[in-house]
């Protein structure tokens, strides 16, 4: 880390909504000096990408620079006029995006797209592609210069976007969330080319995540944000072992543990959104240190330590204790268990691609069996044949020792009844026309046709999904994503399944709500003796939930068994690559004591 | 990708073949004597049998189908009942206007309403951009003759006298002799036209612009043109290309209109003329060379549908 002037500074930055005029990010400061890493952290909706864009001078449809100051390199942007803060654009900050797979051009060749960050004389231009395209591990051949972005694969794609960024050498580099999405292995693969080139370039970065684990393996700094404003900055070292506010601590402790050593907490309650921010500080509602002082004033950000600010007024209080719902899970399966789910060779497959080989499983009454795999490995698949949403298989899938038929319709109203599944994405899979209590009714009715205690039935089972009676007569686009993902929970409770299936579906979700979702499922496995069968690519919430595991990779399991055991001692390699391609984040001991 | 395009065109002939025999049937093969139908009352029976000779009428319908299609194929098309002359003769120099009548309206429509549909997308919102929608939407609403009509009144007969009204061939001259003569139907024509593709073109467009692709490019600092006509373009022209091909086909539909209100000499003035005087070869003959450009135009669209798509392009 050098002492050199900082690349980057930006002081009293505002960007307001227009025509709202909320400030989506305000009153917010930080520098960043050349070959440092500045990992932003924060709940969607904090504004990280509306400051990540602000960077480059470009502000979203709808949103305004409303005040402050940004400078890069030395260079005021406000005082630029569009043709100087095009040149600054690609050249002096570059970019990388979320999702490389909707930012690179689908009718563009990539060398296209490479080689329009740089002017000069072709072959310079050229050459300096192909010494890119190396840095970032790819091949640098005409052939793979020829591609479009779909003949990539989704980690090509995302390097050739570092490599984009890189090409013409920036001071700074902005990156918004660049894994997400990704596989874990590519993941890791992903990260270290991203330390490599800042540290081969001496390039000051931004970078942007909602996952701490990531920002915690990767950043020199770390910058938490929290409804627009950052709440907590300083060293990462520094901003793990001595967090001082209570989001920060907050959100440390809802990272899931990859030993499963202690449990993962989430936080109650939600972020406000820039129209309706309480006045004082805006973690109030959510804070478990608030008085009446910290609803009426927003604090001011404080220096801690060196190079560490916190805006909280009680910055030097430890938080209280947390009331913890199901303190532990036992992890050791109970004696005399018995089967309720028997898969044996099973194979299914999309015309005549084979998807699923041979698969065998068990889920044992009131156990959660976890499959985890990477993305197209057939997970999903695999539950859909469970939920007898997947006819093409053949094998043999048993509820209770009686074989079920592939079809759903050809199942009976028990079968059906005894097996729920969710989906991951509660944005898509809740009828926006419908309201809760009519999406909770709508299995209970398809199952024992019209009933006569509605009320009662929709009472229970919010009541078993943690949410509120008067969510009953909302519609989903009232309702933010934890809470869609917790109705789409009781609208599965509402039948008294045995078996639940959850397709990923906490993926969707930030950190934070992922972990009070798991407290939740776990309270009902516990409560009810419901089955769950827990799809993941997250080993970390693999080891937080589940007694059994699967591991699938292209179609085959390659390891079943207990939890612990598969994780103490993995046999396969395929295992043992997932186990240490995941970002191993330990929680300071100061911390691991609630 | 040439796979795709040989099924497409297996496709476009199997529907040409299904126009001939819809043709064949509701012509020949009605109920009742064509002949008949076609000469009337009064027609002696030299007469009637001398035509039925003439269209193939004896024999059974497979025989009476295969024998037209026959001669359809190897262009015997026949004589003109009307003027005597062969059906060919008749049709082709009309097909001829016809043609350079469309070519002159696709030419300046395609080319103007992607442009204009591009810049409303770019200033979204802004007075042209509403003044545009308004003046799209209204003439989208309008029947092609009633823009005609309007025109006429506007620019030949009443504010100003800029243009000719009608349509005057001097024989031995060629239609594009005297282009003045060709504004007014073209000017119809366009109009009729391309308010559909600045509409889609504009729709199209808003989307990809606010694509991430097209905000990556801005962000990587390149002029705003390439970022219009490299990044965002390509990817709003595939899904037009459609809509653009639906309104060429539906172009020979207005062209029949305009021809008769222009009396321009092309095939849709010549067809309403062999409708009226029962001349069943002429109307047989347009009807299929009307067919055929139908298939020609939607078989074009795919070509360019699917070269703008990489994904289609790049798979072996
Ligand atoms: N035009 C706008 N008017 C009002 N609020 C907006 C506007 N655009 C975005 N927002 C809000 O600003 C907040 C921050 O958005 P964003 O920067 O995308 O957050 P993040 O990247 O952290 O998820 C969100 O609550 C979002 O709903
Ligand atoms: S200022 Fe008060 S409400 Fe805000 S974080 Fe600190 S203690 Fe909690
Ligand atoms: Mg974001």
């Amino acid at each position: 880390m050098s002492t050199a002037a900082p690349t980057l500074e930006v002081e009293d930055l505002k960007i307001i909504g227009i025509p709202s005029m909320a400030a989506i990010v305000e009153e917010l400061s930080l520098e960043v000096r050349p070959g440092e890493i500045l990992g932003v952290v924060g709940e969607s909706g904090s504004g990280k990408t509306t400051l990540g864009l602000a960077l480059l001078n470009y502000c979203k449809e709808g949103t305004r620079l409303g005040g402050g100051k940004v400078s890069v390199a030395g260079q005021q942007l406000a005082g630029l006029n569009w043709r100087q803060v095009r040149q600054l654009r690609g050249r002096t900050v570059a970019y990388i995006p979320q999702s490389p797979a909707s930012a690179l051009n689908p009718a563009l060749r990539i060398s296209t797209q490479l080689k329009e960050c740089l002017s000069g004389p072709a072959a310079q231009v050229l050459e300096r592609v192909r010494q890119v395209l190396r840095e970032v591990a790819l091949p640098d051949d005409d052939a793979f210069l020829a591609r479009y972005p779909h003949q990539l694969s989704g980690g090509q794609q995302q390097r050739v976007a570092i490599a984009m960024a890189f090409t013409a050498r920036p001071a700074l580099i902005v990156m918004d969330e660049p894994t997400t999405g990704l596989d874990v292995s590519t993941q890791a693969h992903v990260l270290a080319t991203v330390r490599s080139m800042c540290r081969t370039y001496d390039c000051a970065a931004v970078y942007i995540s909602h996952d701490m684990a990531v920002v915690a393996e990767l950043a020199d700094r770390i910058a938490v944000m929290y409804s627009g404003r950052i709440v907590e900055m300083g060293g990462t070292a520094e901003v793990l072992s001595n967090s001082r506010h209570p989001y920060t601590r907050r959100l440390l402790l809802a990272v899931p543990d990859l030993l499963a050593k202690r449990p993962m907490i989430g936080i109650p309650g939600h972020a406000p959104s820039p129209l309706a921010r309480p006045q004082g500080c805006a973690f109030a509602p959510r804070c478990p240190l608030a008085d009446a002082g910290c609803g009426t004033v927003a604090p001011a950000a404080t220096e801690v330590g060196p190079r560490h600010t916190v805006r909280c007024f009680k910055s030097e209080q430890p938080l209280p204790p947390l009331q913890l719902r199901n303190p532990s899970i036992s992890s050791a399966p109970a004696a005399g268990r018995k089967p309720v789910i028997k898969i044996e060779g099973l194979t299914a497959g999309y015309g005549s691609k084979t998807v699923l080989e041979g698969i065998n499983l068990q889920a044992y009454a009131g156990e959660c069996l976890a499959l985890l795999g990477e993305s197209g490995s057939g997970k999903t698949t695999l539950s859909r044949c469970i939920a007898g949403l997947h006819h093409n298989y053949t094998g043999d899938i048993s509820l209770d020792n009686s074989t079920l038929a592939p079809s759903s319709f050809k199942r009976t109203k028990d079968q059906r009844r005894r097996v729920q599944y969710i989906f991951q994405n509660p944005y898509e899979s809740l009828n926006p026309r419908r309201t809760v209590e009519e999406l909770i009714l709508q299995p209970v009715t398809a199952v024992r046709g019209k009933v006569s205690n509605a009320r009662e039935i929709v009472a229970t089972a919010l009541e078993r999904a943690s949410l509120r009676p008067d969510h009953a007569r909302r519609y989903p686009d009232q309702l933010s994503g934890g809470e869609r993902q917790r109705v789409a929970i009781a609208r599965s409770l509402a039948t008294e399944p045995e078996v639940l299936i959850c397709d990923e579906i906490t993926s969707a979700l930030d950190v934070s709500v992922q972990s009070t979702l798991v407290d939740l499922l776990r309270g009902l496995q516990a409560e009810m003796g419901l089955t769950l069968v827990f799809i993941t690519h997250n080993i970390a919430l693999v080891r937080n939930i589940a007694q059994q595991v699967a591991v699938l990779e292209r179609g085959r399991i390659v390891e079943f068994g207990e939890v612990e055991r598969v994780f103490a001692d993995p046999q396969h390699h395929y295992t043992q690559s997932l186990l240490t391609a995941t970002p191993n984040f330990q929680l300071p001991d100061r911390l691991s004591t609630p | 990708m040439r796979r795709l395009l040989f099924r497409r065109t297996l496709f476009g002939l199997f529907t040409l073949w299904v126009v001939s025999l819809v043709v064949f049937l509701a012509t020949q093969a009605l109920p009742g004597d064509a002949a008949q139908a076609i000469l009337g009352r009064e027609a002696t029976p030299e007469r009637l049998a001398a035509l039925r000779e003439q269209l193939n009428l004896g024999g059974s319908l497979p025989e009476q189908y295969f024998g037209w299609l026959g001669q359809l194929l190897s262009f015997n098309l026949g004589t003109s009942l009307a003027g005597g002359t062969p059906v060919v003769s008749a049709v082709g120099p009309m097909l001829l206007n016809s043609s350079i009548l469309m070519l002159c309206a696709a030419v300046i429509a395609i080319p103007l309403a992607i442009g204009i549909g591009t810049w409303t997308a770019l200033r979204k919102d802004s007075a042209v951009d509403h003044v545009t929608g308004i003046i799209t939407l209204v003439l989208a609403s309008l029947p092609e003759f009633v823009v005609g009509v309007l025109l006429v009144l506007l620019l030949a007969t009443g504010v100003f006298h800029l243009f000719p009204a009608v349509f005057v061939l001097v024989p031995g001259e060629q239609v594009w002799s005297n282009p003045a003569q060709l504004v007014l139907p073209v000017l119809t024509l366009v109009l009729a036209v391309s308010p559909y593709i600045i509409r889609i073109m504009r729709a199209t467009m808003l989307e990809v612009l606010e694509s991430q692709y097209v905000q990556q490019a801005r962000l990587k600092g390149l002029p705003e043109r390439t970022v219009v006509l490299r990044h965002a373009l390509p990817n709003a022209i595939g899904p037009v290309a459609q809509v653009i091909a639906l309104q060429l086909a539906w172009l020979i539909g207005g062209v029949v209109i305009v021809e008769f209100l222009f009396r321009f000499p092309g095939v849709g003035f010549q067809l309403i003329d062999a409708v009226t005087n029962r001349d069943l070869p002429v109307v047989q003959a347009l009807v299929i060379v009307i067919a055929i450009f139908y298939v020609a135009v939607n078989l074009l669209a795919d070509v360019v549908t699917l070269a703008a798509n990489p994904k289609v392009r790049t798979a072996s």
